[in-house]
């Protein structure tokens, strides 16, 4: 089930021109909607939609060892969850590898900027260290499910609280906090992904033109730098491509960090 | 069945949770709902009918139903690893179960009509919630139903019986301690799905599935109140 023939060569028309089925310019987004705390059972949690597209993000804390080489360091799990209700598409089973990749972007995004302090995270040196569990479930897949989980994925974890640990017991209280948000930077890391279609560049495709990206890129931008990115698909670009491709991702992502910067106050 | 027990949250005996309930909740579903009773949220999405794959599982004489109970890992306090675990594997075939007899499934040979449920928040009782939401998106979805299905949890917390357990109450630890009594029924009052933990005498088992017909009757009210508001308000629409 993936987008006509007569239906993909109108949109790469349109696209030529400028022009999107949905009026928008070729770098805009859809209207991005953030609801707060969709769980009480998380630490924090988020609905995110993009249009028509909607993923909900988790935040649960554990307290476990550290690894071997960051005795002092907490520890991050993101995983993302293509439910089969989201989609059509999406069936039972193992994690396709859609949705790894999904969960391993988002993750190098949060993890390479340095947004988590995970020093702060450090309980006992060498023992006990907090896991900040990261679990993105996609509701509503009409395209872009890759932007929505790194827009969720921050909105929860600026929401997040630590709950309380009883250091005697070794058990974490949950449902109990000290009012102590995670150790976060200031600044938010921001994903965008452009997608190239025919000769045409865009962000935040509907389903419809995602079917037709012939290569994805994601690139994260935090405090003005690009700190991880992805190409995807074995589609060949040019370097005036990728530079371009670099050009719209800063310009984007200046726009959209303001927007959720807003909307997760 | 009237003694004075004093529930932690105010509630009578037999008065059930806040409920909410919507359909229309995924746009790309071909019916879908989202039911709320207190703090337990579950949404369903129904796919179907469709070609049933694998091939060797079609029937020739009737289309199947094929349900799938998840949680999701930040339902609950402590993080469930994501997958299919023994329980929900055994929910999601209760769940099949309840529905299955209202659906005319006659009509849609080598085809499956697929339903999943997700639990967004736990707080006791998600089978009875993801029931709810299956038996509404189905009926959003068009799939011919003979009467909507309703469920509940009964339970019996020391020896007085309660309608709509929460997660505080089934852990509840006085006296005879708790029974938990899912029931499903369809709007007729026939019984597609009952479960029992606990104990309990065969006379107040029989009063506790008379307290569940009263309790279904009310979510049946508010499951046929959520599709005609998506009907009215014309924001139930499908693709």
């Amino acid at each position: 089930m993936t987008t006509t023939e007569p239906t993909s060569e109108r949109i790469k028309k349109y696209l030529l021109e400028g022009k999107r089925f949905d009026k928008r310019g070729l770098f805009d987004f859809r209207e991005i909607k953030i609801e707060k705390n969709v769980s009480k059972k998380a630490e924090g949690s988020v609905r995110v939609k993009i249009g028509k597209t909607e993923v909900i993000v988790g935040i649960k804390l554990d307290v476990a060892a550290p690894y071997p080489d960051s005795p002092d360091k907490g520890n991050l799990m993101v995983s993302a969850d293509m439910l089969p209700l989201s989609s059509p598409r999406f069936e039972l089973g193992p994690p396709k590898f859609e949705s790894i990749e999904l969960g391993r972007v988002t993750d190098r995004g949060i993890r390479e900027s340095g947004f988590i302090d995970f020093e702060k995270l450090c309980i006992k040196k060498g023992e006990k260290v907090w896991t900040v569990f990261v679990d993105i479930y996609s509701i509503n897949d009409d395209g872009n499910l890759m932007d929505a989980a790194a827009m969720g994925a921050i909105a929860a974890l600026r929401l997040a609280r630590i709950p309380k640990y009883d250091e005697e017991t070794g058990k974490v209280i949950y449902g109990e906090y000290e009012n102590e948000s995670l150790p976060l930077k200031e600044d938010s890391p921001v994903s965008i992904s452009i997608h190239k279609i025919g000769n045409s560049f865009v962000v935040d495709p509907t389903r419809e033109e995602e079917d037709l990206s012939e290569c994805r890129v994601t690139l994260t931008t935090y405090e003005g730098a690009i700190s991880s990115m992805q190409k995807s698909e074995s589609e060949a670009l040019t370097i005036d491509e990728i530079k371009k491709i670099f050009d719209i991702s800063e310009e984007t992502s200046k726009k959209i960090l303001k927007e959720i910067e807003k909307k997760i106050k | 069945m009237t003694a004075k027990f004093k529930r932690s949250d105010g509630r009578e005996f037999d008065e059930l949770r806040p409920i909410e309930a919507k359909v229309g909740v995924v746009p790309n579903a071909d019916g879908s709902a989202m039911y709320k009773s207190g703090d337990t949220i579950a949404i369903a999405a129904v796919y179907g009918p469709r070609k049933m794959h694998p091939q060797h599982q079609q029937n020739p004489s009737k289309g199947q139903l094929r349900c799938d109970y998840n949680m999701i890992s930040f339902s609950v306090s402590e993080r469930i690893r994501p997958g299919k675990n023994r329980r929900s594997t055994e929910i999601s075939e209760i769940t099949k179960w309840a529905l299955e007899p209202v659906l005319l499934l006659g009509m849609y040979p080598n085809q499956v009509v697929d339903i999943f449920i997700d639990i967004i928040q736990a707080d006791a009782g998600t089978r009875c919630a993801g029931i709810n939401a299956a038996s509404l998106a189905l009926a959003h979805a068009g799939i011919p139903m003979k009467e909507m299905v309703s469920s509940i949890a009964v339970g019996k917390l020391d020896k007085t019986l309660v309608t709509d357990l929460t997660k505080e109450e089934e852990d509840y630890e006085g006296g005879e301690g708790p029974t938990d009594i899912p029931i499903s029924m369809t709007h007729d009052g026939k019984i597609t799905h009952m479960q029992l933990d606990g104990k309990i005498g065969v006379e107040q088992l029989k009063d506790a599935v008379d307290l569940a017909k009263e309790a279904c009757e009310k979510i049946y009210e508010i499951q046929k109140k959520a599709l005609k508001d998506a009907i009215d308000m014309g924001n139930g629409e499908k693709k």
